[in-house]
C-alpha cells in the first residue's frame, strides 16, 4: 500500500508541506504541483526539509515548475514529471492525498 | 495633490489570480496621475523571477509586463530583502526593471529597490492608500 500526495502550496506562506510530511510513509511519493513547486528549490529555508528526508520520492511538476522559471533552481534527486508522469504516478499508487 | 499609493503584493504567480489582478489594477491606476509604488514581500518575490515559461500550463505569461511599468511612471518597486532571503533568491534572479528620467536626459535607471523589513515598514508607513493582494 502507497500513497501518492500532491502538495498545490508554497512552503513559506502554509503549513501545507510539513502536514504532509508529517503523514508521509516510507516509501511513498510526494509530488508538488502549482506553487507547491517552491518546496524544490535550493538554497532556502525549506531546502533541508526534502534534503532530510531520504525515505520518500520527491517529484515535481514540470510545467509549474517552468511557469515560475524556477527549473534551474531545484534541488538534486528531485524528478521532474510532465502531465503524462502525473498521470502514470497516479496509476502506480494505490490511491491519492491531494494536500491542499 | 497627488496621493501616495502603495500595492502590497504577496502572493506568487499563476497559482491565484492575485498576481495578475494586482498588476491590472497597477495598470489602470497608473492613468490616474498618483504616486505610486509597488511592494513585493513574501512569496510576492516570486511575481519578478526571470524565465518564467507557462506554455505548458495554458495560462498567460504576465511576467514581461512588469518591464513596461516605467513608461506608466511606476518607477519605484521595492523588494524586502529578507524575503528574498529566506527562498535563496539574490536580485540577479529577478527581472532587471527600469525607467527612463525626462528630467535627466531620459537617463535610464533602476525601478528597484532592494530594502530591508525595518526600512519597508518606514515605507508603508508613509502611504496614503494601501491596496493589498
Amino acid at each position: 500500500m502507497s500513497l501518492l500526495h500532491t502538495v498545490n502550496k508554497s512552503p513559506f506562506e502554509s503549513n501545507t508541506f510539513d502536514a504532509c510530511l508529517n503523514l508521509a510513509k516510507s516509501g511513498s511519493t510526494v509530488l508538488l504541483i502549482e506553487d507547491g513547486v517552491y518546496a524544490a528549490t535550493t538554497g532556502n529555508s525549506v531546502a533541508d526539509k526534502i534534503k532530510n528526508t531520504t525515505d520518500i520520492n520527491f517529484c515535481v511538476l514540470g510545467p509549474d515548475a517552468q511557469a515560475r522559471g524556477i527549473e534551474g533552481k531545484l534541488a538534486e534527486g528531485i524528478k521532474v514529471v510532465d502531465y503524462e508522469g502525473f498521470v502514470d504516478l497516479v496509476a502506480e499508487h494505490d490511491a491519492v492525498q491531494a494536500w491542499l | 495633490m497627488a496621493k501616495k499609493f502603495m500595492y502590497v503584493n504577496r502572493k506568487p504567480p499563476y497559482g491565484t489570480i492575485y498576481a495578475l489582478e494586482s498588476l491590472e489594477v497597477v495598470l489602470i491606476g497608473a492613468a490616474f496621475d498618483q504616486d505610486v509604488s509597488l511592494a513585493f514581500i513574501g512569496d510576492g518575490v516570486y511575481q519578478l523571477t526571470k524565465g518564467q515559461d507557462t506554455k505548458a500550463i495554458g495560462q498567460k505569461n504576465f511576467s514581461p509586463v512588469y518591464s513596461a511599468l516605467g513608461d506608466y511612471e511606476v518607477t519605484k518597486i521595492y523588494i524586502e530583502k529578507e524575503s528574498l532571503e529566506e527562498r535563496g533568491l539574490t536580485l540577479d534572479d529577478l527581472q532587471h526593471l527600469v525607467w527612463e528620467d525626462e528630467d535627466d536626459d531620459w537617463a535610464e535607471k533602476d525601478s528597484i529597490r532592494l530594502v530591508s523589513r525595518a526600512e519597508l515598514a518606514d515605507v508603508l508607513d508613509d502611504q496614503d492608500v494601501l491596496l493589498s493582494f
